[in-house]
């Protein structure tokens, strides 16, 4: 115990500041009012799916939980239902295969709800593209708010994604 | 060649390439035969495909790379394109279970009617009778979508009921159905249902030419990037002849023990999460984005996405990189030291750990386990070791070895290679030699094979290539060890509680997008 303890004090703080939002990344126009937004902002829930990525977006997006970020402490948490969710942050060219669980999920989605795109696959089919097997990118198949590209997108830019979706518009 | 190729009265030729490899034809009455003598000489099976060969005036055929002491043997079988039948081989090798249902979806190769014959891959989004690896399909050929009832089998009894997860899971996972029926807390079955992230990846490279597959290859599970990327390169430099420079080797050995100890770190992290211990969690998450960063500072990508291109490398080391990146190691390493400490001397971890989703020796022997999985279940293998070609020949890597099965081997199996994958990474950034970094890659006519097999994080990773004219594939078969590893999950978990099935699973921590293709 002792040596834990003295871990996390040597450790210190390492979190480092958070993005500033970026209105280039939107695909859609901001829908939703102030209001809301300010509510967001301090307590969003996030739903993350994997439509058919090769996990590379993942494996940024596992590591926007680390503690050089601190998402929490920004007020943005993972759930584990779509639920619970404010926010979708969607991966992948979507495959053919997971169409259905995509969609049934944006359906569960309680309104008013974003969408986030993330990585290249997600933002235009990618390297992947359109096929047989894949719809190709997130917004052929839900519609997208905003878009973050990138191979995979680094955790500052998937946050500087998610904080663009719930900054307000120039409206 | 080979003594034991010939005992088994096979004519193998062997492939030009970086590692042992041959060639041999055999027809389907012999393939039984044949499966069953090599798996009494203790060779492994290491992937099973199938290919269209009607475009070539010819009909189908399946093939199997058999991993000998020896090397690698790739077994193509002809079949004619009337009746694409072969004998199934899932009773001797039982992880070519679901390799030859994938090989059915989507080629309509079938095994003969005894075998499993459920299928995989195809889920609703093509109909049956369909099969789009086929030449005949054209690469912007859609299909409509068929219905996608899959025949789960039902646990019956008193109290048994079945719990469904997925595709989308509850946390940041790839998307997969798990069945679990359960009695209380107890798991009596576990079914995996997979695919879902099927997405054409191998109709995909039959549409680029060799250079362009390089960064298809690197995607096809990203987390092991560079482990992909090498096994593509070192295939297509053993179709064409070409030979990378050593200073390239050196730097792709750089490369691979760096997404070893990366993903190793994250996992561990992982893995102290999922027993509640989130101090594991945020130290080893820290120090993995300490070295994410660095590996974008020195290489340009923090995941070393496309850093390997056939003929080389297509990042160096210089100036006083090299010192760099040790120092970084040097200062990482001795906090592992620390963290692996206080994992060792946590009661409520080690609780947790050990005992928890056992996969015994005899078992992982039996079932086909591999790689990382596999050397904590006693099978001692690991292809840098085993066929040690540059630039592991000169360092005499070692291979970790643990016997117990359990999360807790698994947990020990991955402290022992980051450290030693430190140890890789230091001698070769202190011997790196000195020259070019990339060579051309020569051209190649029709019909040239070309293998690639490199031991990743997760275990090996296989690319088969044949290439056809004017440097374009004909036929590529990428290949992840988690197709060998799955079944074993649902036998690990085997009268576990449900709460530690994330656990278990992490400890494991296989590929979707790898095998769903």
């Amino acid at each position: 115990m002792y040596q834990l303890l003295k871990q996390i004090a040597k450790t210190g703080i390492v979190t480092e500041p958070a993005p500033l939002s970026d209105a280039a990344l939107r695909a859609l126009e901001q829908r939703l009012g102030k209001l809301i937004l300010k509510h967001f902002g301090r307590a969003l829930a996030i739903r993350h799916v994997d439509a058919g990525s090769c996990n590379g977006c993942e494996l940024e997006i596992h590591a926007m939980n680390s503690p050089y970020y601190n998402l929490e402490g920004l007020g943005i948490k993972f759930v584990a239902s779509p639920r619970h969710a404010d926010m979708l942050l969607v991966t992948g060219p979507v495959s053919r295969n997971m169409e259905t669980a995509l969609k049934r999920t944006w359906e569960a989605t309680p309104d008013p709800k974003l969408v986030v795109a993330i990585g290249d696959c997600g933002c235009t089919g990618g390297i992947f593209g359109e096929s047989y097997a894949s719809c190709g990118r997130v917004s052929n198949v839900i519609p997208v708010d905003v878009a973050v590209p990138g191979c995979p997108p680094t955790p500052v830019a998937i946050l500087q994604g998610i904080l663009t979706a719930i900054t307000p518009g120039r409206k | 060649m080979s003594k034991a190729f010939k005992e088994l009265g096979l004519e193998a030729t062997p492939l030009a390439g970086a590692m042992p490899a041959f060639c041999a034809s055999v027809p389907a009455a012999e393939l039984r035969g044949l499966c069953e003598q090599a798996r009494a000489r203790k060779a492994r099976l290491v992937a099973l495909w199938g290919s269209d060969e009607t475009s070539r005036r010819a009909g189908y055929a399946l093939h199997l790379a058999l991993g000998f002491p020896s090397g690698l043997l790739w077994v193509s079988v002809p079949l004619s394109r009337e009746d694409p039948h072969y004998p199934g081989i899932a009773d001797i090798y039982p992880s070519a279970n679901r390799m030859q249902r994938a090989t059915a979806d989507l080629l309509g190769i079938l095994p003969s009617a005894d075998a499993d014959r459920r299928k995989w891959l195809r889920h609703g989004a093509w109909p049956e009778g369909a099969f789009p690896l086929r030449k005949t399909v054209e690469a912007s050929a859609r299909f409509a979508r068929g219905p996608d009832n899959y025949p789960f089998v039902p646990v019956r009894g008193e109290g048994v009921h079945e719990i469904p997860v997925g595709p989308v899971h509850a946390g940041t996972i790839e998307p997969g159905h798990f069945r679990f029926s359960i009695v209380g807390e107890k798991i009596l079955r576990l079914e995996e249902r997979l695919g879902y992230k099927h997405k054409g990846i191998e109709k995909r490279f039959e549409q680029m030419t060799l250079e362009e597959g390089a960064k298809l290859a690197g995607r096809v599970s990203g987390d092991s990037t560079v482990a992909y990327a090498w096994a593509y390169a070192m295939a297509v430099e053993g179709a064409t002849g070409t030979e990378p420079p050593p200073r390239a080797l050196a730097l792709r050995g750089i490369l691979l023990e760096l997404e070893r100890i990366a993903n190793h770190l994250g996992d561990l992290g992982y893995l102290g999460n999922d027993v509640a211990l989130s101090f594991g969690f945020f130290q080893f998450w820290r120090l993995k984005e300490d070295l994410l960063r660095i590996q974008a500072q020195l290489f340009g990508h923090r995941y070393l996405m496309d850093a390997i291109v056939p003929g080389g490398v297509s990042k160096d080391l210089t100036g006083t990189a090299g010192e760099t990146l040790a120092a970084h190691l040097a200062r990482i390493e001795r906090e592992v030291v620390t963290l692996k400490s206080i994992y060792d001397e946590h009661a409520g971890t080690q609780d947790r750990f050990i005992m928890t989703g056992q996969v015994t020796p005899e078992l992982a022997e039996r079932m086909g386990l591999t790689g990382l999985a596999a050397r904590a279940s006693g099978i001692a293998r690991d292809l840098r070791v085993d066929y040690p070609i540059p630039p592991y020949q000169q360092l005499d890597p070692r291979t970790a070895s643990h016997v117990r099965g359990d999360v807790a081997a698994r947990v020990a199996v991955r402290f022992d290679e980051i450290f030693e994958s430190m140890r890789l990474v230091q001698a070769l950034v202190r011997e790196l030699p000195l020259g070019e970094i990339r060579t051309p890659v020569a051209a190649a006519g029709a019909g040239a094979r070309g293998l690639g097999w490199v031991e990743g994080w997760r275990g090996e990773v296989l690319i088969a290539l044949e290439t056809a004219g004017a440097n374009r594939i004909h036929r590529l078969h990428p290949h992840d060890p988690s197709w060998q590893n799955w079944p074993l999950l649902e036998h690990a978990v085997h009268g576990n509680i449900v709460p530690d099935f994330p656990l278990i699973n992490k400890s494991f921590n296989l590929s979707y997008s790898g095998v769903d293709l």
